[in-house]
């Protein structure tokens, strides 16, 4: 399957991503030649057959509901690009 | 001394030869004087020396630990306190982690120095260690080739005789192919043998830590400290860790060894095929006989690999974002524009493509034809193996379809890229423990890896049966010309 440039500016704009017309046009290329290879999944029956999420099925853990983790705030916002006064901050959102 | 194996090393620091200090010196001068290979994004002498000189003194106090002492390189994914931890990434070039990975305590606990974080492809998504922002990483066989990748810059470091011993991580042939491509041993874990916690997440239902070192000896002695139940890895498993080192010298007469008719077909390097002939040639001296095995869906490895292991990088990857921590894009007009400019100059064109296949691969509409599609084959795969286990306790085959290749010739082509790793994806997908171990030289003089895969939880038998090989042969042993 191919993908065209608006189906790659749509996909970029969910992941987030800001991309030039000209690299929608090299990502609409090599996106669609690495669906081609993905796309040989498609030979193979697959009905009935579960699907296996990770190799270890056992299931996930429970663990006590306690506090493990001290307050470090201080120390993660040494290396945030912006703070103050404790806060994240960023683009104002709400208007 | 840089000739000396980990477990010599440990040997001489208890004899009082060399301190870890001097040790730690001597890296790192070879590292400096060999910087032209580019294995490490990061070096930092002065916090090297101090845990150097900690473990000396745990060493003059009797410590315990055959590791204590010991300088090892560690892959730049390990979050480790205090460290630089880029991930190869622009976007984490300020990064500078504020907590331990839990192998990175390990090792702090057990005494072992960090000789700095070595390069790596961007966010382990590579096979040539050309994705790293910081540049690609020379083949110390030749450096007008790749060391492969993803754990690069691990694999250079360790045959340059730059560190002693690393870390790598294996998500796809990560540790095993670079170890084959440079002549080392190469170890990925069983899924669930060793902790992620602080291991940066690019696929988390293939991911995994393991050791690369020139010796199933040493190989062993790293796993006996990296393995271990861990409560903060969602995904550990709780199993006792066995003593690696105790099962290395059993006896493998009898050992059944599993060869997989489609390791050995249409893609296989006809002198790639010679050496891996000549290395089963040598089990079976040692007593191993071999059966035919068949994994039917292998070729079905490398698409469904490359629909799963996207789709979790794309959700693992949304973390970065310009908000928290690492690069904030300069110019931007709102959040939005916030996120997608950070996140268009922070990642490299490879991590971009992969981004945007599995949010491809996970949206509305192709969920079922794509992802689920894939979780289907992987069953298919996983139970191959099951199958062809009932056979043999281990499977071997080629590591990499070729060996070493030149620095460019696939990075235009990622499809060409991503078949480097037709013969190492599909263990990550069922979640075994494998190995790369060196098996001999091609015509082109370049080294040639052998891979062991064996049963979930069973890496005492792979690396009992690299053992066994390795008192028997000497390719572990040769050296590339200039880092004697």
């Amino acid at each position: 399957m191919s993908l065209t440039r608006e189906q790659v500016r749509k996909i970029a704009l969910l992941a987030r991503l800001h991309i030039t017309e000209q690299e929608s046009i090299a990502y609409a290329e090599t996106l669609s030649r690495i669906l081609g290879l993905i796309e040989q999944m498609n030979a193979v029956n697959t009905d009935g057959v579960a699907p296996m999420a990770h190799p270890n099925e056992a299931g996930l853990r429970w663990r006590q509901d306690a506090v493990t983790e001290s307050n470090q705030r201080e120390k993660f916002q040494r290396i945030a690009p912006a703070v103050e006064a404790g806060l994240y901050l960023v683009p104002k959102v709400i208007e | 001394m840089i000739e000396k194996t980990v477990a010599e090393l440990s040997a001489a620091l208890r004899r009082k030869e060399i301190s870890s200090v001097e040790l730690a010196r001597l890296f790192l001068e070879r590292i400096d004087k060999y910087k032209d290979l580019n294995a490490f994004i990061t070096v930092d002498a002065d916090r090297t020396l101090s845990q150097a000189k900690a473990s000396d003194e745990r060493l003059a106090r009797g410590a315990n630990n055959p590791l204590t002492g010991i300088p090892v390189a560690q892959k730049d994914i390990f979050c480790a306190d205090g460290w630089r931890t880029t991930c190869g990434s622009r976007i984490l070039s300020n990064f500078v982690a504020p907590y331990n990975a839990t192998t990175v305590d390990k090792f702090n606990q057990a005494g072992v120095v960090c000789l700095g974080k070595t390069n790596m492809d961007e966010f382990a998504m590579g096979s040539s260690n050309e994705t790293s922002y910081y540049g690609v990483v020379k083949n110390p066989w030749n450096p007008a080739l790749v060391p492969g990748g993803s754990s690069g810059g691990s694999a250079a470091a360790v045959v340059a005789r730059l560190a002693p011993a690393a870390t790598g991580t294996d998500t796809g042939g990560s540790i095993r192919q670079p170890a084959a491509l440079c002549n080392l041993t190469g170890l990925k874990p069983s899924y669930g043998r060793v902790s992620r916690y602080g291991m940066i997440a690019f696929a988390s239902s293939l991911d995994q830590g393991g050791p690369i070192a020139r010796t199933a000896e040493d190989a062993a002695l790293l796993l006996n400290v990296m393995a271990g139940f861990d409560p903060r890895d969602s995904t550990s498993v709780d199993e006792p860790v066995p003593d690696y080192t105790q099962s290395l010298n059993n006896d493998i007469k009898g050992l059944r060894i599993g060869l997989p008719k489609e390791y050995f077909s249409q893609g296989l390097n006809p002198e790639v095929m010679k050496v891996i002939e000549s290395a089963i040639a040598e089990f079976k001296k040692l007593g191993a006989r071999v059966v035919d095995v068949t994994l039917p869906n292998s070729q079905l490895a490398i698409p469904c690999y490359y629909v799963l292991a996207p789709a979790e990088a794309s959700s693992n990857l949304s973390r970065f974002d310009g908000a928290r921590y690492g690069l904030r894009a300069k110019d931007y007009t709102d959040l939005m524009d916030m996120y997608c400019k950070t996140r268009a100059e922070g990642f490299g064109a490879e991590v971009k493509r992969r981004i945007m296949i599995g949010t491809y691969a996970l949206s509305a509409g192709y969920y079922d034809a794509y992802y689920l599609k894939a979780q289907k084959l992987r069953r298919l795969i996983a139970e191959d193996f099951r199958k062809a286990f009932e056979a043999c306790e281990v499977i071997m085959g080629p590591t990499s379809p070729t060996t070493a290749f030149k620095i460019g010739e696939k990075s235009d082509d990622p499809v060409a890229m991503y078949l480097s790793d037709i013969y190492t994806i599909s263990v990550n997908l069922a979640g075994l423990p494998g190995m790369s171990i060196p098996a001999g030289f091609a015509a082109d003089g370049l080294p040639v890896g052998l891979q062991l895969i064996g049963q979930y939880f069973n890496e005492s038998r792979l690396l009992n049966a690299a053992h066994c090989y390795q008192q028997a042969t000497d390719w572990h042993k040769r050296i590339p010309t200039g880092f004697e």
